[in-house]
């Protein structure tokens, strides 16, 4: 029984949460910050994966977070709604309840897809030239966008809020903030069941002593694309949610900027922590929010906490270690639990 | 037509060129790049707005004649690039040098540059505002027409400019003792301060030269183009690195090969498919090239012992 207590634990903050959104009880501004923090903790432990435990450096997330969310909403705006540009619904806008999760799927197959155009490249190149490839493709995810008319090109694309407006007229239920949580359960859980196993390690293998690895019939290949895809796919996951809460998308929110916050959230958070990038995500979330007084003052403020940082801790708040080293309670827990 | 835009892929490869050789010294010297050179531009474009239009009015100046065209033009580039260099080397003072005294991961300090970046952009953003700024009128433009391609002074002076400075900066590697010095710290790091020779100071000679050139390139770039914006050197900033990169990031012949590639590529690109579609097959063929030949077109392969 023990072993279920963390499951139902999350459980039991998920139906807390999706109740006290139901009732009114949350402030809509504090439910977009929550949001807003699930889809960060997706980015960033999605790049965490890539950038900490594999050790490349990749600049270019905000590029896959924008097919994922592009391919998302065309779909949903699609299937489920009369759009003047693609037609009447397709499918009876009730099933967007049950189909949404195969649209995000969709959108992160298609932005994992894209991964390759990265993983490729990485095979033959390490650290500067593959953080130049990498902007490379955020640019030409950005370019492709604003200039494919069909989906709004630089104007944008909407229509996503009568998507979900159909969800809620099956349920009266906070279906962003269910999906959202859903989606960064499901993230966590991937990613750390990832790491502990012999791809998690191969990868830190790789990040370690590339050829040594190789040389340990270390399939340095394949893991590379696995992780890079595995690492857009969710960041494509991400952007499906985030073009949901929001209901409208331009290309002109994903661009280096939203790399740029992505690459702080993890070396913030620490590079090959996951529960680092969590916290990280929470925290820098909060930040912005904090900020936002400041206005434009914030975007130099930001930048330049993230290089005293990198004078006094570069290694982030959690390092390479992860929660359960600060509390050996927690270790010791899950050691028995396992048995 | 065909001349007309071999001449304008001339000049935005000299503006790319200027720019993709700051990147290139402080890659050979220090392995490290610096994301903040675009800015650099940038705030070398503001600076010479801020003494042209000091310098073109009467009032401000106190003078009751106005100085000609080319002296001004000569006293604004002059003190121009004196300030932008201040800017660059205090840059390196403050953000890189504390991370080479600890011998910090490359890494952080790549992202301590792409942070100074955004610093450098948002700060000039929060301080002098969004609205564009108009560059003065220093010189009149004066078109000349020889053959049906239209000809303006600027478009010449920027393409000698680059070519000039260009020599300028090969006789300094290859002919002086602190050029001598430059090349061997891109060689070899921990040996150069055995030798005798003063590493920071070497470096602070990098920064001033990078610096100054961006902000040759941001005045020129200012003449020609005058509406100034504070995110105008994030764009240009990364094509001049692609430029850098696909000439072979270390080597100067590399910065000016790779500058006029791009330029070329660029122009007649949109001279062929749709504008919007520039970038797109800039980037592209950046991949491209990156993927047949990692190292760029002059760039030396380094080889790692393991």
């Amino acid at each position: 029984m023990k072993q279920y207590t963390l499951a139902v634990a999350t459980l039991v903050f998920l139906v807390l949460t999706t109740g006290a959104t139901t009732f009114g009880l949350v402030d809509p501004y504090f439910q977009l910050v929550l949001l807003f923090i699930g889809v960060n903790i997706i980015l960033s432990a999605s790049l965490n994966l890539v950038n900490g435990y594999m050790g490349e450096f990749s600049c270019g997330h905000a590029g896959f977070m924008a097919v994922g969310a592009y391919v998302s909403s065309v779909l949903s705006v699609w299937l489920f709604t009369d759009n003047g540009k693609l037609g009447a619904a397709l499918l009876s806008p009730e099933l967007a309840v049950y189909l949404f999760p195969a649209i995000l799927l969709a959108g992160s197959l298609a932005a994992a897809l894209a991964g390759l155009l990265v993983a490729i490249p990485s095979f033959r190149t390490r650290g500067d030239y593959l953080a130049i490839i990498t902007l490379a493709v955020n640019y030409i995810v950005k370019s492709v966008i604003e200039n494919t008319e069909a989906v709004g090109g630089a104007r944008g694309f909407m229509g996503m809020k009568r998507v979900v407006d159909a969800m809620t007229e099956v349920a009266d239920l906070p279906w962003m903030m269910i999906w959202v949580m859903i989606g960064t359960l499901f993230t966590v859980l991937v990613i750390r069941r990832f790491v502990s196993s012999t791809y998690g390690k191969g990868i830190v293998a790789i990040r370690d002593d590339e050829i040594a690895a190789e040389l340990m019939s270390v399939n340095t290949r394949r893991l590379k694309m696995v992780a890079f895809m595995l690492s857009s796919g969710l960041a494509g996951l991400a952007g499906g949610l985030f073009a949901h809460i929001l209901g409208y998308i331009n290309p002109g929110s994903f661009t280096i900027m939203k790399s740029t916050e992505c690459l702080v959230m993890v070396y913030l958070g620490g590079m090959g922590s996951l529960s680092g990038s969590v916290l990280s995500a929470v925290g820098f979330t909060l930040l912005l929010e904090l900020l936002r007084p400041l206005e434009l003052i914030k975007w130099v403020v930001i930048p330049f906490m993230l290089i005293l940082l990198m004078l006094f801790r570069p290694e982030g708040i959690m390092g390479p270690r992860e929660l359960s080293d600060f509390l050996p309670k927690l270790r010791a827990y899950y050691r028995t639990a396992r048995e | 037509m065909f001349f007309q835009n071999l001449l304008s892929a001339l000049q935005w490869g000299s503006f790319y060129a200027l720019i993709a050789l700051g990147y290139t010294l402080v890659y050979g010297v220090l392995l490290l790049i610096n994301f903040a050179h675009g800015d650099i531009f940038m705030v070398g474009a503001y600076i010479g707005y801020f003494i042209a239009t000091f310098l073109m009015s009467a009032t401000l100046t106190g003078m009751s004649f106005s100085l000609p065209g080319w002296a001004v033009l000569v006293i604004t580039v002059v003190f121009t690039m004196a300030l932008t260099s201040l800017v660059g080397v205090g840059l390196e003072r403050i953000a890189y040098r504390p991370l080479r005294r600890k011998g910090a991961n490359r890494l952080y300090v790549v992202i301590t540059a792409l942070m100074a970046g955004l610093i450098l952009e948002n700060g000039n953003l929060a301080i002098l505002g969004a609205s564009r700024r108009h560059f003065p009128e220093i010189l009149t433009t004066t078109v000349y027409h020889l053959g049906g391609v239209a000809v303006t002074n600027v478009k010449v002076m920027v393409i000698l400019t680059c070519i000039l400075v260009f020599g300028f900066l090969e006789a300094i590697v290859r002919k002086t003792k602190i050029g001598m010095a430059m090349r061997a710290i891109s060689w070899d790091r921990m040996a150069v301060p055995l030798m005798g020779i003063p590493v920071d100071r070497i470096i602070v000679f990098t920064f001033v030269l990078g610096s100054s050139m961006a902000a040759l390139a941001g005045i020129l770039f200012a003449l020609a183009y005058p509406v100034l914006e504070p995110y105008m050197g994030a764009l240009v900033g990364w094509k001049a690195f692609i430029a850098a990169v696909v000439g072979g990031i270390g080597s100067i012949p590399g910065a000016l090969v790779g500058g006029f590639i791009l330029g070329f590529t660029e122009i007649f690109v949109a001279a062929v498919f749709p504008s919007t579609l520039r970038d797109l097959i800039a980037f592209s063929l950046l991949l491209v090239l990156l993927s047949f030949k990692p190292t760029g077109i002059f760039g030396m392969v380094r080889t790692a012992k393991l």
